[in-house]
């Protein structure tokens, strides 16, 4: 079972194990976030929602508000803007990218798969792209709190693994609480159905078989 | 119209809406009501009922109010234009904009603003209907409304006003003891630390009473505290009875 916790309450003893979500004083671990504890290596509070700050490394999905020469300006879903610079592309393009034609690689509200290459003081972000990722045209997306996809993922896959493989989907989860899903309309629905369960029910446990059952369920009486 | 000079204030050892004086009146918490904002909540103190959205945090606008090293807290206090008898004129007045400043100034001391440079974490407490209190049960909501937006906090602030209606020092003051009263003293409080984030005094009191009515405002801040604490620990046990 998981503990519910509110800004300010005791959550442990042990300063040095004190982890995100949490603050020290006194000696004492509190929380500093409305969440669930989370006592395994170090001692976390998971908060129920908020807002994604970006980590250098992460991969997000971005989607283009604005092109200032020579850099794309990409919302990541963040209290921060971020910027994906031209030369990114130019790299593996043919064609010149000129003042002029940026918008001929994405254009406004294009969507992209990226990763955060550096955080700095000021909290500028840069991105790189992710080559390996292409976000086509098509399918859905979702967003959900980023402190939920972890659950979303679940311990070593588990939970996704089980979600790609029952709901006949392609589906990508971005590290700012977006998700990418491509498939028939009936398995996006289910999918999307499915990943909103888990972000209603996350803090309780068992989650991973309720979600088999109902994956199981819903692929029965769709046959019928 | 009543004369304050006419109303008996104490009967018996009771107040006028027959509460004790160190009684509270009934308060009515709910958490996440708006489904468009970050974190909201819905407050009832005896009539008076509030309601408190957060946003962010989010880009700050604008952009040269913006602080490098730490978020910055906006705080909008407003009355709607029915929450009185006689209808108040729309939009900010000398009043409101006080009471968001010292609301502001109330919730500010909890939030660690350290982790979001640069953004705006903006709430925004709406009166629905006023019964005398209104900042402190806006100072309630906001403080249910932060935690309920994930905002990184050390703890949750509580508020009540105590006063000095009929000779004695009584708490939680109503409409009527607050116009006619001799005194009224609103206060804000981090109930678990007994540490005043905010401390105002309209009317005269002597220093033994405003002590008297320290203690009591710490009570029921204290009483205040548990009320948000179950409200927010209750949003997450409904949603297991609908898993189970």
């Amino acid at each position: 079972m998981y503990k519910v916790v509110i800004p300010g309450d005791f959550v442990s003893d042990d300063a040095k194990r004190a982890g995100e979500g949490t603050y020290v004083e006194d000696g004492e671990v509190h929380a500093a976030t409305y969440g669930v504890v989370d006592d395994k290596n170090e001692i976390r509070v998971v908060a129920f929602t908020g807002k994604y700050i970006p980590i250098r490394g992460d991969v997000v999905l971005g989607k283009v508000i604005e092109i200032s020469f020579p850099y794309w300006i990409i919302d990541i879903a963040s209290p921060y803007e971020a910027r994906l610079h031209m030369s990114e592309v130019a790299m593996r393009n043919e064609e010149r990218i000129d003042f002029g034609n940026m918008n001929a690689f994405w254009d406004l509200d294009d969507l992209i798969a990226v990763e955060v290459t550096n955080v700095d003081a000021l909290m500028r972000i840069s991105l790189a792209l992710k080559e390996d990722l292409v976000i086509g045209s098509g399918g859905r997306l979702i967003e959900i709190p980023y402190t939920k996809v972890p659950r979303i993922i679940g311990r070593k896959g588990s939970m996704i693994k089980l979600l790609k493989a029952k709901s006949n989907c392609f589906i990508f989860v971005a590290k700012n609480g977006r998700i990418w899903i491509k498939g028939d309309a009936e398995d996006m629905k289910l999918a999307s159905e499915v990943i909103l369960m888990i972000t209603n029910e996350a803090h309780t446990s068992g989650l991973t078989n309720r979600v088999a059952e109902f994956l199981d369920l819903a692929r029965q009486s769709s046959k019928r | 119209m009543k004369k304050g000079e006419d109303i008996e204030f104490i009967k018996e050892g009771k107040r006028v809406d027959g509460r004790g004086f160190d009684e509270l009146r009934d308060i009515k918490i709910e958490v996440g009501v708006l489904k468009r904002a970050d974190g909201s909540c819905y407050l009832e103190l005896g009539n008076n009922k509030v309601i408190a959205a957060v946003y962010g945090p989010r880009e700050m606008h604008p952009r040269h109010a913006q602080d490098a090293k730490m978020a910055v807290v906006k705080f909008r206090y407003n009355m709607a234009p029915f929450s009185v008898d006689d209808r108040k004129r729309p939009g900010p007045d000398r009043r409101s904009v006080e009471i968001s400043k010292v609301s502001r100034e109330a919730v500010e001391p909890v939030i660690i603003k350290e982790y979001y440079p640069k953004t705006a974490i903006e709430v925004y407490v709406e009166i629905l209907q006023s019964d005398a209190g209104t900042r402190t049960a806006g100072i309630n909501a906001a403080s249910v409304a932060l935690a309920d937006a994930g905002i990184p906090m050390k703890d949750l602030v509580s508020s009540v006003a105590v006063g000095k209606v009929g000779g004695e020092v009584v708490l939680d003051l109503n409409a009527v003891e607050d116009n006619y009263g001799e005194a009224d003293m609103p206060i804000a409080m981090i109930a678990r630390r007994n540490v005043i984030t905010a401390l105002q005094m309209d009317g005269r009191m002597t220093k033994e009473e405003i002590e008297k009515g320290l203690k009591l405002a710490m009570n029921a801040c204290h009483q205040i505290y548990e009320l948000q604490r179950t409200a927010l620990l209750k949003r997450y046990d409904s949603s297991e009875d609908r898993a189970a």
